[in-house]
């Protein structure tokens, strides 16, 4: 028993965040967003040389084989910055779904080119609608009633939605030919695992907002006087950071232990990830909110970046299902399976 | 990142379990501030414990403890609590005057009081706050005179838990009678039964007597019994309460069998609960889990010697938190039975709900209100200016 990350993975967190601190701070953010793109070429081709498209994938593939545990403090540091590029999407969700069917002769080719960040992919699964940057991915895996499709993407199968958040573009999928890599039984085992890693992942991003919310509004809290005084000094401003920081505090291990049980694929890992992401729901929107209300009518324009995190935040709580879906998926737990303090860690395999 | 149990900590639980199967009380002994029966019940309980070497495990063996870590000891209080055992009547003696003793006190210090707090011998009240220092404890005007070898004591102490009963009590004195605010301040042990000591009982919430006031008048201690350097008792207390706060006051096990037990009243009703009530239930056990989880990784940093900080504050917050919206959902599950108290005919689990619920509401304004935790971690952990 040791709740604490590798030295590894703090290291490989740091990088990337000094990485973003660099390539994706508030004029990154502005710039791309005065250009009217979603995407910025040269940020993703510093974190495409990251290395990290195979992280999730077994060695045999070509990849690190390493575990969502690995990946979860990058994904926080990716939605501290609010990044704009769906990296987490492709490196933790897309990439090693392709890999579960390395082996079929149209995938092979694919999952190649995805862990040489030559091309990025993109997931059309029945809990997500509408998928976003699938006009940048160059294939889409697509589930459908009777399995798993893999489409090379062309732009007039492609619907455009438009998600709120600027730097989320959205579409929907038309139903063209495609191949069958997997029939529905063979697919299951591998999309349960998908839905798990995306729930997992936009956790980690919604922590990361919610203290990025956090340090947004300290900021400004510290530098705006009124009264003669740093709004920052006065409690009322205090206390409303304090109690996101507390949710912070508390949603931020649950997101770090669905990402060590998320390999165990059982009723008490999938409770324990749907925990994960409705706590960093709630504590990004509670987070969004007080950075609001502290900016004032400042927080209600478009001149500071904080609705870019709520845009965010509105979008990443439904995906890979809402609070309703994966309250259900707790119950699924706590009404069924024994409960109290000896079954925090313990499975019914190797309980004492 | 590791969440397996090792096979050593398994036989620990098992070791645990067995020993609380043969030894906890059958029925629920009498509460320890409603009469001295119950108190001395809790206190043979802890006597008990301490023969079997269970009073403090994590303490020194020399101390009657295993020398055991912090994983260990969260073991030792998920089976504590499984169990049903009573509730630490020493509780201000060996999770916050104990460690603090271990850290600052002398050898002899530590010899003449470590044992007797760990057998139960010496029940321990806390002297902290007084009429006009509560939040702002600096304010605190109980004087402690020294003359030659011995301080004498007086003043009016306040809101002291366990004092009516207690045998002793440690408390912050002003040693320096020209300072101020932190300055100046000893922590200073002295018996409740020292002549110049009266103890005049406060009723709290339910009507029993949990809390009392303590008058002292030219009470005589020796100067042995002051903890750590003279004047440096602010800093001293803020050590207590930063371990008090921080892991050992609430052990994430009381909150999770109180999820548990609030899971259970919820199947018992029936299925057609309110949604709302349902969502409530749900929420207590992911609370009561993210706080254990919390603790599991805050004990995993100390155990690799890191040091506890300002999360002592934000555990505070939640766990006293979470405690009154658990209760609070067991109420509306109850219905017209919530209000009935424990000797009525018609209560549920003898009026536990609405008893616990009261003492929920003490959580956010004992131990340092959440009032200040919430500075503490908007100056401390934030940043943000102090004026």
């Amino acid at each position: 028993m040791d709740f604490r990350f590798s030295d590894e993975q703090v290291m490989t967190a740091d990088v990337v965040r000094s990485l973003l601190a660099e390539v994706c701070n508030s004029q990154d953010l502005r710039r791309l967003l005065t250009s009217g793109s979603t995407w910025d070429e040269a940020r993703w081709k510093k974190l495409s040389e990251l290395g990290l498209a195979g992280i999730l994938v077994p060695e045999d593939n070509g990849g690190l084989g390493l575990a969502p545990v690995d990946l979860v403090q990058v994904a926080e540091a990716c939605g501290y910055r609010c990044l704009p590029e769906p990296l987490v999407d492709i490196v933790g969700i897309a990439i090693p779904l392709l890999a579960a069917f390395a082996d079929h002769p149209e995938v092979a080719p694919c999952l190649e080119q995805a862990i040489a960040g030559e091309i990025t992919v993109a997931v059309s699964h029945p809990v997500n609608p509408y998928v976003p940057h699938a006009s940048r991915a160059a294939a889409a895996l697509i589930v459908r009633d009777d399995g798993l499709y893999l489409v090379a993407i062309s732009p007039d199968m492609l619907t455009m939605q438009l998600s709120a958040d600027p730097f989320r573009p959205l579409h929907t999928i038309a139903r063209v030919p495609a191949t069958r890599i997997a029939s529905r039984d063979e697919a299951e085992a591998p999309l349960r695992q998908t839905l798990d890693r995306g729930a997992l992942f936009t956790a980690a991003q919604l922590l990361g907002m919610a203290q990025g919310c956090v340090d947004l509004a300290v900021g400004y809290a510290k530098e705006r006087q009124q009264f003669g005084r740093p709004i920052g000094s006065y409690q009322a401003i205090k206390h409303h950071l304090a109690s996101v920081q507390v949710k912070i505090e508390f949603a931020r291990p649950v997101v770090y232990a669905a990402a060590a049980d998320l390999p165990h694929d059982d009723v008490y890992s999938r409770a324990r990830i749907s925990q994960a992401k409705l706590a960093a729901s709630e504590a990004a929107d509670l987070a969004a909110h007080a950075a609001i209300q502290i900016y004032g009518a400042m927080g209600y324009s478009w001149e500071v970046d904080v609705h870019l995190y709520l845009k965010r935040i509105i979008a990443l709580t439904q995906a890979w299902g809402g609070p309703s879906f994966h309250r259900e998926r707790v119950a699924a737990r706590v009404f069924e399976k024994p409960l109290g303090p000896e079954t925090t860690f313990a499975r019914e395999t190797d309980r004492a | 990142m590791d969440l397996i149990y090792t096979e050593e900590q398994n036989a620990f639980r098992r070791e645990v379990r067995s020993w609380l199967e043969a030894h906890v009380p059958r029925q629920p002994l009498p509460s320890f501030d409603a009469s001295r029966e119950g108190f001395e019940a809790h206190r043979q309980w802890e006597r008990v414990l301490n023969e079997g070497r269970w009073g403090m495990v994590t303490w020194p063996q020399r101390y009657g403890g295993r020398s055991l870590d912090l994983i260990q000891w969260l073991i030792f209080e998920e089976e504590y609590y499984r169990a049903g055992a009573p509730l630490r009547v020493n509780q201000n003696g060996i999770f916050l005057l104990g460690p603090t003793l271990m850290e600052y006190g002398t050898p002899e210090q530590k010899s003449r009081f470590l044992p007797k707090m760990a057998s139960g011998d010496e029940i321990w009240a806390q002297a902290w706050s007084e009429p006009q220092a509560g939040s702002d404890l600096a304010a605190v005007r109980a004087s402690a005179t020294r003359i030659g070898e011995e301080y004498v004591l007086r003043g009016h102490k306040i809101w002291s838990s366990r004092a009516v009963f207690a045998d002793w009590a440690f408390g912050l004195f002003r040693s320096d009678p020209g300072s101020e605010r932190h300055k100046g301040l000893s922590l200073i042990f002295f018996p409740l039964n020292a002549p110049g000591v009266r103890i005049q009982p406060i009723p709290q919430i339910d009507g029993e007597t949990g809390f009392a006031e303590i008058f002292l008048d030219d009470v005589r201690v020796p100067a042995f019994n002051r903890l750590g350097a003279e004047g440096e008792g602010w800093s001293i207390c803020m050590a207590t309460a930063g371990f008090e706060r921080g892991l050992m006051l609430r052990s994430p096990a009381r909150f999770q069998v109180t999820a548990r037990r609030l899971v259970e009243l919820f199947m018992g009703c029936g299925t057609d609960a309110d949604p709302a009530i349902r969502a409530a239930v749900l929420k207590a056990w992911m609370d009561a889990e993210a706080y254990a989880l919390s603790i599991y990784s805050t004990a995993s940093r100390l155990a690799a010697g890191g040091q506890i900080g300002a999360e002592a504050s934000t555990n505070k917050i939640f766990w006293s938190e979470m405690d009154i919206a658990m209760h609070k959902t067991a109420l509306s599950l109850l219905g017209a039975r919530a209000e009935l108290s424990r000797h009525s005919p018609d209560a549920v689990e003898a009026g536990r709900w609405l008893d616990g619920y009261f003492f929920s509401l003490a959580g956010p304004i004992y131990a340092g209100s959440n009032e200040i935790q919430r500075n503490i971690i908007a100056e401390r952990m934030l940043g943000l200016p102090r004026v």
